[in-house]
Parts: C-alpha cells; structure tokens; sequence
C-alpha cells in the first residue's frame, strides 16, 4: 500500500538536522520521503484536503515539529486501571503531541520482569496510538533491596530503569545499578529525593507549608540525593538521569557535574516550570506533587537550565489519579499531576511567550534529547525515518478543561486556565493518530 | 456591670464559616470578640439558656480526641439552645474507603446548620467549607489553625490587660507544630500585638519572613518585658525523636518555673491551651500560682464558642439576647 502524504507550508523545526524553515513534508509509507522547499499549493486555501492522490495536511501558520518523546510517564496499567490504563494514557499522549512515551514501573506487579514489560508493549500495540517504550525497575519489587535482571530487561526493551517513586536510598545498591547498567549503555533513572529527609512531607518547605501548618520537603531532600548520585555516577562512569529536577541548587550541581565530564542528563517537568508553592493555596490537594512545587527563584533556575542545555529534556511526570482520591485530606491525597495533555500548552505559554526559549529550543527539549536519552531512532525529520510528526498552532487560545481529557485522570491545577497553543495533528509511522477537533479559537 | 470587650463600631459578620484567623481582618476578629462579652454575661446568669440558635442543629465531628474543646462547644451550642450531636471518629476516612467528604455529604443529607469539625489533617475544614452548604467552625486543624483557641486567648488578655494594641505577648514551646501558636500569631498581630516566638531551633519553623514576629531560642529573652507569656503543650505524640534531645532538657532550657517567673514583669499572664504538661514547659507552682489565668480561658473559651456558633449562624444580624 502507497500512502503518501504532505504536510504542506509549516515552519519545520527539526534540531537534530538544524533545519528551521517553512517547507513541505513529503511522507510516503509512514517514512520521511523529502523535505521540499515549500510549493505554493493551488486548490487547498481552505483547509486539508487531497492532491494528485496525496493526503495534504495543510499546516501554514503552524509549527512541524518531530513527534514528542515523553521520558516520564505512569501509564498505571497493570494494577490501577480505575485511574488510567495504557489505551487512555496513548490517547492522551497523542492530544497532547506525544508519538512516543516512556512507562514508568510503578506498576502492580512493578516493571521488574520480561512479562511485565511485554505486556506494557503488546497492549500498547494493539492501542496503536503512540509508542510505548518501557522503563524497567532498578530494585525487584521497587523495594531497594535486590536488583532485577538488567539484562533480561533491555533485552525485552527496557530504555532505562529507575525505582521512580521510591528512590535507590542505599548507596552501595545504587553504586552497583550505575556500575552493572554500563554494559548496556542505559541510565539509571533516579527520583533524587532522601527518604529521611523529605519523610511525611506533603509539600515544599517555605513561606506556605509554614503558614498551612503542612509538614514540608525542603529542597534539600533533592539535593543531597543529586549529589550523592553525581558522586556515584563518577566513581563508576555510569549514567545517571536525574528525573524531574525542582531545585536551583540541582541545576547548578547537575550543570557542574556535566562540566567536569561526568555522564549526567536531567529532565524537567512543565508544572515545575510553571508553578510555585503558591499554587497550593488554600490546600489544593491538585497542586500535591512529588517533587513538589517549590519557590519562584527555583522557577526562574529551571528556566535557565533548559536554555543553557543543562536540562536536557521536558517530561511530563503524567500521574493520572481518580478524583475521589485527590478529594482526601491534603496529607493523605496522593501525589500528581495528570501532565500529557497541557505539557506542550503550559511550555508555549511559559516558554516561548516569554521568550525563555526559541521554538527549536523547546522542540529539541521535548523531542529531539529525550530520544537520545532513550536511544530512540525517532525525534528526527530526517530522509528515511519514521514519519512521527507533531503539527502545533503556536498562537490558539484555549481554556484547559480537565473533564474533557482524554486521560481519566482529570488531576491538574491547569483546569479551567487559559493557555496559549496545542497539537493540531499528529502522525505516528505516517498515520493520523490525532487531529484537534476545533481549528478556531477555542 | 461594664462590659470588659471595648464597643467598636464592626461591620456584621459575613461569612458562612470560622476556617482561620488569617483570612479575618481585625474589624472582624473585635465584632467576634464583642460578641462574645455579651455572651459572657448569660453564663453568669441563673438561667444560662438563651433561644437564639433554638431549631438549628450543631455536629461535633471530631476525628482528633479531645476533652476540653468539644465539651466547650457543646455547652456553647445548648446555652444557644441548638441542637447538637457529638461524632467521635478517630481514623482518616480514606481507610474506609471514603474520603472525607463522603462523610460530610452523609452530614449533609441530615441538613444540619452548623459542623464544628477537628481534624488531624491541615485544611480539612477548609475543604469541607467549599463543598458544604453548613456552616463550618474549624476546631483544630492539623498544624495548621485553632481559631476559637486564639480567639479565647485574646479575649482572656483583653479582659485582663484593657487591651490587646501594643502588648508584648511571648509564645513559648512547639511552634512549629502548633496551631494555637499560628491562629494566635495571626489574630494577636492584626489586633496590635507585638509577638515574640520562643523555642529551640528544631521546634521553630524557618520560614517566618511575612509572620511579622520576634523569634527567640532564650526563654530569659522572652520573659523580660512580656505581658503575656503563652506556654505550648510539648506535644509527645507529634514529635519524632530528633526534635528536642529529651523532655527534661527541654524543661530544663524552657520550662517556666518560679525563679524565671520573678524575672518577668510582676503582672503578666501565663496562659495555657492545656492540657498543661506539669513539671515540663510549666511548672506547677506556676500553673496554680497568681499570674495564671488558664481556668479563666476556659470559662472565656465558653462564651466565645457561644459568639462564633451564634455569627455564624446567624450571618449579620446584631447580637440581640433576652432570656426566656
């Protein structure tokens, strides 16, 4: 079957081959077939349509982007499949301009095991929506105790592994995971927090938590956990990915250690990007996130890491819940924050409407580093790969509206906000996997 | 009799519910306060019952024990002639399979007026408040806010001192964990009150730029000068071993007991929320000796359980009472 389709007159933005010019897109078979200088098109003024046989996409005034990887994402299936499952999870991620995410392990039964892990995959095939590549656990069971069979795990296709959630705490064990992983040219992931430290804390210490009378996470929870892990990762020339960084104190350790050579990359999520401590107001159990969201200065250093390429990438820590469960006591609700679904609006908004970033800057930011990381071949537009394609409208207006998501977790603090820009189409191996309803304001 | 809370010209009381001191503003902290001389006056009276609150249902929905606290608001809601039942729950509702607000939309069902609720969880009140068509009184929260505490302290002082503007008032103990200490730094501070915090290091929170408060570590430093010396419970049950070393160095760097008194001015106050750990933050030569008013918060706390079931209830008429 020949299916040929054009994306025709967007702004192409593809770091990994510094292409940044308005252009058409030429997709035969699901592959990248050419990249044209843009052809005034004839009969299509008014929309998409169909030319010489070819599907048109017609994307002036937008943005052409490579298909969004997202390292950081709990797809909750198997186990908690009241709050999202992988066929939910896939069709948000592709609303949200997603062709590819990462599953966290925090599954019940944990990703620690070949079976685990091709589950996750052949129910993600058979959705078909996005890719779902698998994060294994470090530790069985997530307990921090014994390690799983690394080999068995990226053999079944693991791109990394963490104990996301429960942090590798015992140093000789963490030692050993950044040691054995070496082998396989894969991170350790790790959620740097110190147990003891940010023990009963259910949001960041600072001027709220002690006014709310909450018990709080200080910054120092992260930071001692990220430079312990740097110390580790140049003792045993590992690789160590630092998930969802919130300090200004681990930018700066992670930017150092990535001067002295040592091999650290870091994520950082768009609701640490955009919000502050303040966000949980009057005990907002949506604002409840792990890490939590900390002060204006740690903001502004998030920032700045994103645009001098010491935060390699932008993930989303999408944490589906059910409502009942984010109606409980502020210290009992769980943490998270339904994230694939306004990512790419809050970045805009945050981001490029401030000028804190270029568009090339984000994009390499959610496509083009978290592919590397993940040493996917996707994240490219370059002649030959696999057409996953992200069509954005940089300037719609819209109104987040939670109960529309195609998420079941309906867990943000962005409800009901107005943000600026949002996946208008995306393609996954050349297909139509999402198309926005609307094309108007919103 | 002269009433002993100044006449202030207030506007009427507005809102739907007492959540905190901190978003009251001091007009509405003294219309509490006036209303609450008034109803000072019925408990002394032979027949301490008026109908204000007559037809209205009261829910005592404690998930926190207590004694005193609950036992004030149910005198408080029968002098007021209300109906009210008491609900001891004492686990988090999650543990059930419901979460908090199941339990109230139940509550709810009954159509009762009025929920005085106290909770082991920070802004469970104020959860409750936003979903709830009842009036809710927050009696305990967490770490987080004891407004009708602060608010019988303040009255305590200003029917002793003439005023509260202007006082050096010290609070002494766990301020970190404390929600007597917060609701009584916001209330005592919008009313004029010059605030100093004392305590060690680990029981005293660092972050406390907008508090608008002295911090001391030296208890001698608090003392001299105060008005009012406010004592915290130490509370066991909330502390992890590495706060204080042990409950007889903390007594022995903290404890108020004779000799530190005699420094202090010969008339301040000591004041407790109690219950009072005697032989740790309060000497019991102290507790029962002249300057200690902590029986007299107690009768004060009555008469201001009284104001607030009443404001709230009534939500901007004038307090206007006859007996039956």
């Amino acid at each position: 079957m020949s299916e040929r389709v054009i994306i025709s007159g967007g702004r192409v933005v593809d770091p990994a081959n510094k292409r940044d010019e308005i252009a058409d897109v030429i997709i035969e078979n699901g592959r990248i077939a050419d990249i044209l200088a843009h052809v005034s098109a004839k009969p299509k003024r008014n929309g998409n349509g169909a030319s010489n046989g070819a599907t048109v996409i017609d994307a002036q005034g937008c943005i052409v982007a490579p298909g969004f990887v997202d390292l950081h994402t709990h797809l909750r299936q198997p186990g908690r499949e009241d709050k999202e499952t992988i066929e939910t999870a896939l069709r948000a991620a592709v609303s949200g301009g997603f062709t590819t995410v990462c599953a966290m392990p925090n599954t019940e039964p944990a990703i620690d095991s070949r079976g685990v892990v091709e589950m996750v995959r052949q129910e993600a095939q058979r959705v078909g929506l996005a890719d779902a590549q698998v994060i294994g656990a470090v530790t069985i069971g997530r307990q921090g105790k014994e390690l799983t069979p690394f080999a068995e795990l990226f053999e079944a296709g693991c791109v990394g592994l963490s104990d996301d959630g429960s942090p590798v705490g015992h140093s000789l064990l963490m030692r050993r995971a950044l040691e054995y992983a070496r082998m396989f040219d894969r991170p350790i992931i790790q959620h740097a927090e110190d147990s003891q430290l940010a023990a009963g804390g259910v949001m960041h210490e600072g001027a709220v938590s002690t006014r709310l009378g909450l018990r709080g996470m200080p910054g120092a929870a992260e930071t001692v956990m990220v430079a312990r892990d740097i110390a580790l990762a140049e003792l045993t020339g590992g690789w160590l990915h630092v998930a969802h960084i919130s300090c200004a104190e681990t930018v700066d350790l992670i930017r150092d250690a990535k001067r002295r050579g040592i091999r650290v990359t870091c994520e950082a999520t768009p609701h640490h990007l955009a919000l502050t401590d303040a966000a949980v107001g009057d005990f907002d159990t949506l604002a409840k996130v792990n890490p939590p969201l900390r002060t204006d200065r740690d903001r502004r250093a998030l920032m700045q890491g994103l645009a001098d390429g010491t935060i390699d990438a932008i993930a989303t820590d999408h944490a589906p819940h059910t409502d009942w469960e984010k109606e409980a006591e502020f210290d009992q609700a769980p943490f998270g924050i339904s994230g694939l679904e306004t990512a790419l609006a809050v970045c805009i908004t945050e981001l490029i409407e401030t000028k804190a970033l270029a568009w090339p800057q984000l994009i390499e930011r959610l496509s083009t580093t978290p592919a590397k990381i993940a040493r996917l071949a996707s994240g490219s537009l370059a002649k030959g790969a696999a057409a996953d394609i992200t069509v954005i409208n940089p300037s719609l207006r819209w109104r987040v509206q939670a109960a529309r998501f195609a998420s079941k977790g309906r867990n943000t603090p962005f409800d009901q906000k107005d943000l600026i820009g949002r996946a208008v189409a995306v393609l996954r191996n050349g297909r139509l996997v999402y198309e926005a309803k609307e094309a108007g304001e919103a | 009799m002269t009433t002993t809370v100044q006449d202030v010209a207030v506007s009427p009381w507005m809102r739907k519910d007492l959540l905190g001191l901190w978003e009251l503003s001091a007009d509405e902290i003294r219309l509490i306060l006036q209303t609450a001389g008034s109803f000072r006056e019925v408990s002394e009276r032979s027949i301490k019952k008026v109908p204000a609150l007559r037809g209205k249902t009261v829910v005592n929905l404690f998930f926190e024990p207590s004694t005193r606290t609950r036992t004030s608001f149910e005198l408080a809601a029968k002098r007021l002639s209300a109906d009210i039942i008491n609900i001891a729950a004492q686990t988090s509702s999650l543990s059930k399979g419901e979460t908090i607000l199941d339990t109230v939309r139940n509550l709810e069902a009954f159509n009762v007026d009025i929920i005085v609720i106290r909770h082991q969880s920070a802004g469970v009140p104020h959860a409750i408040a936003r979903k709830s068509a009842a009036s809710v009184i927050n009696a305990g929260d967490g770490s987080h806010e004891h407004p009708t505490q602060a608010l019988l302290d303040m009255f305590t002082i200003q029917e002793k001192k003439g005023r509260i503007e202007g006082l050096n008032v010290s609070i002494i103990g766990d301020i970190a964990h404390s929600r007597v200490a917060r609701s009584n730094v916001w209330g005592l501070t919008k009313l004029g009150a010059k605030v100093t915090l004392c305590g060690p290091p680990t029981l005293m929170p660092k972050h406390l730029d907008d508090w608008n408060t002295r911090v001391t570590f030296d208890v001698e430093e608090a003392i001299e000068g105060a008005d009012v010396l406010m004592l915290l419970r130490i509370q066991h049950e909330r502390q992890e071993t590495t706060l204080v070393p042990s409950l007889r160095e903390y007594r022995l760097r903290y404890g108020l007991n004779a000799e530190r008194l005699a420094r202090g001015k010969p008339d301040v106050l000591v004041m407790h929320p109690g219950p009072i750990n005697r032989g740790v933050e309060l000497d019991s030569s102290v507790a029962d000796g002249p300057n200690s008013v902590i029986l007299e918060q107690v009768t004060n706390g009555l008469a201001v359980r009284m104001a607030v079931l009443y404001l709230v209830a009534g939500q901007g008429r004038p307090p206007s009472i006859e007996e039956k």
